[in-house]
């Protein structure tokens, strides 16, 4: 066996955090800026809801259903004429985006259905006394009444990123991932397979913590 | 002020809500729609700013029918016919002063005039000193208060209220109740509000209407409805809150029911008649109270002696009396 941390190449580490970070930052803004008006389009559209619409919300969630039914790495490989399409390549961090966010954009408008949901009826009726449009209401009463919610949903997004990127390194996307893939489990070099376990637990610790903080400073509950 | 006329209700299959319910509520008068849970009364009060619409009949605001209102002219309307809500509706994410703005904020007033706005709103209900707390700050009782505030931003004509004490206890009930009626004197503000407890319609308000089934049972002045109550719901839910039950009694003695409204509760009825006429006079049972500012007794008595019908007659000049 070989002695453990001795041929680890520290640079190609830096390299796979910085696409890991890429990666994680460009599909969360990407999926939070896809999900949440989705996930108030399910909230509004949902049966006894302020906008009911009935097949408008049945062809929503069917279409929610359908991309969270397709497991990632499957969704990782049809996507790639897509990816292709969209922004010219499917490699690398740029490859990766399109089916990140296409993976985590139903889950987390999932999410904001249901942080939305959280927000008192009374409130809402009382919005809507008040001779709100739909978007005053949105803008002025739900959002900001479910953002401790629409805080917590943003941290399990950007968590469940963490390991979406990790998978998508068997489509070459670069990232830390792609490393524990190529040394660690290809070339059995164990060392590096812990050096990027430990840093994608990292990660997630601080994602996890920044985001707990952030839920108990909005939250005036 | 409101009125509506034949008004049909229906949820889902077959589930009636309002049946044919006719209405009218005056201009500046407190008007009480009291009924069991699922009489309708959520429904009937919601018609009211269009938060639910009829399937058959109108609703007239001022002579508008807002059944049929749509967009910016139900949300014009909605400016003028407030509400406040048993769970308060909140914002629990503004503070007081924000909660108070945000009506304000929502029909676009400039920010100065809001500013003053708020401060004169939140001066009214007794605030002052809690402008920047949140809601969970706050004791029930405020949170009303300030649900209170919230719906006179817009200077509504109307104030709906949907069982706006029932989450309170007796005392903050009657300081929640004491600020509606001073704001019904002062502003000449017309309420409609709607409740399950006796004892709110009988503190505040003018008129009542029982409401049964979705249809009205029974309407009229206050002490028309609660002191001689014909509808079976009326009289049923009186008897839960009724505290006394008359005497039995088998000597030979001339029951009858006693009741005074106004100024003649405030006179010693009962011997002056028994002096002047001779005969004994025996209080059963009943009850003294008010009805918003109006006293009233209603006694059971038992007359014995001679000349029972000059008695009768004398009790009559000061109230109604019933066998």
């Amino acid at each position: 066996m070989m002695p453990l941390f001795t041929h680890i190449d520290w640079a190609d580490i830096a390299q796979a955090c910085i696409d890991t970070l890429e990666m994680l930052g460009g599909a969360l803004l990407l999926t939070v800026l896809l999900g949440l008006p989705l996930g108030i389009a399910l909230f509004l559209t949902g049966p006894r809801q302020v906008w009911s619409r009935r097949f408008v919300h049945a062809a929503l969630a069917l279409v929610v259903n359908l991309l969270r039914a397709v497991p990632f790495i499957i969704l990782l490989i049809v996507m790639i004429p897509l990816t292709v399409l969209l922004v010219g390549t499917s490699l690398g961090v740029i490859g990766a985006i399109p089916p990140l966010v296409v993976g985590a954009a139903p889950f987390f408008a999932r999410l904001v259905e249901t942080a939305l949901r959280e927000v008192d009826r009374d409130t809402i009726e009382a919005t809507q006394a008040m001779g709100a449009t739909t978007t005053q209401l949105v803008s002025r009463t739900l959002l900001p009444e479910a953002l401790p919610g629409l805080i917590a949903a943003t941290t399990l997004t950007a968590i469940a990123l963490v390991s979406f990127t990790a998978m998508a390194g068997v489509v070459g996307a670069g990232g830390l991932g792609d490393l524990a893939i190529r040394f660690g489990y290809q070339r059995f070099q164990t060392d590096v397979m812990i050096v990027t376990v430990a840093l994608l637990l990292i990660l997630v610790q601080i994602l996890q913590i920044a985001g707990d903080r952030l839920v108990r400073r909005v939250s005036h509950r | 002020m409101i009125r509506i006329t034949g008004v049909a209700k229906r949820f889902g299959a077959g589930g009636v809500v309002l049946d044919g319910t006719d209405l009218t509520i005056g201009a500046g008068e407190i008007f009480g729609i009291i009924g069991r849970s699922g009489a309708g009364k959520s429904t009937l009060l919601r018609l009211f700013n269009g938060l639910e619409r009829p399937d058959e009949g109108q609703v007239l605001i001022r002579g508008e029918d807002i059944g049929t209102r749509d967009g910016a002219q139900l949300r014009a309307v909605r400016r003028r016919v407030a509400m406040v809500f048993q769970n308060f509706g909140l914002l629990s994410s503004r503070t007081v002063e924000e909660n108070v703005a945000l009506p304000l904020r929502i029909a676009g007033v400039d920010r100065t005039a809001i500013a003053e706005r708020v401060a004169e709103l939140i001066d009214r209900v007794g605030l002052a000193d809690h402008r920047r707390k949140y809601p969970a700050q706050l004791s029930g009782g405020q949170k009303q208060r300030v649900g209170i505030a919230r719906a006179l931003a817009t200077s509504p004509e109307v104030l709906l209220c949907d069982e706006v004490t029932s989450a309170l206890d007796p005392e903050t009930t009657r300081s929640i109740l004491d600020l509606l009626s001073g704001l019904n004197r002062e502003l000449g503000l017309t309420i409609v509000l709607i409740t399950h407890e006796m004892d709110v319609i009988r503190r505040i308000c003018d008129r009542v209407a029982v409401l049964e089934a979705g249809r009205v049972a029974e309407i009229g002045t206050t002490a028309e409805v609660l002191l001689s109550p014909r509808a079976a719901t009326t009289r049923a839910m009186l008897a839960e809150t009724d505290r006394g039950v008359p005497i039995e009694t088998r000597s030979a003695m001339r029951i009858l029911r006693f009741t005074t409204l106004g100024a003649a509760a405030d006179h010693p009825v009962l011997s002056s008649v028994a002096r002047e006429t001779g005969v004994d006079i025996a209080i059963l049972g009943g009850q003294t109270g008010r009805l918003r500012d109006q006293a009233y007794s209603q006694l059971t008595l038992g007359l014995s002696g001679d000349g029972i019908d000059a008695a009768v007659a004398r009790l009559a000049s000061f109230g109604r009396v019933e066998a």
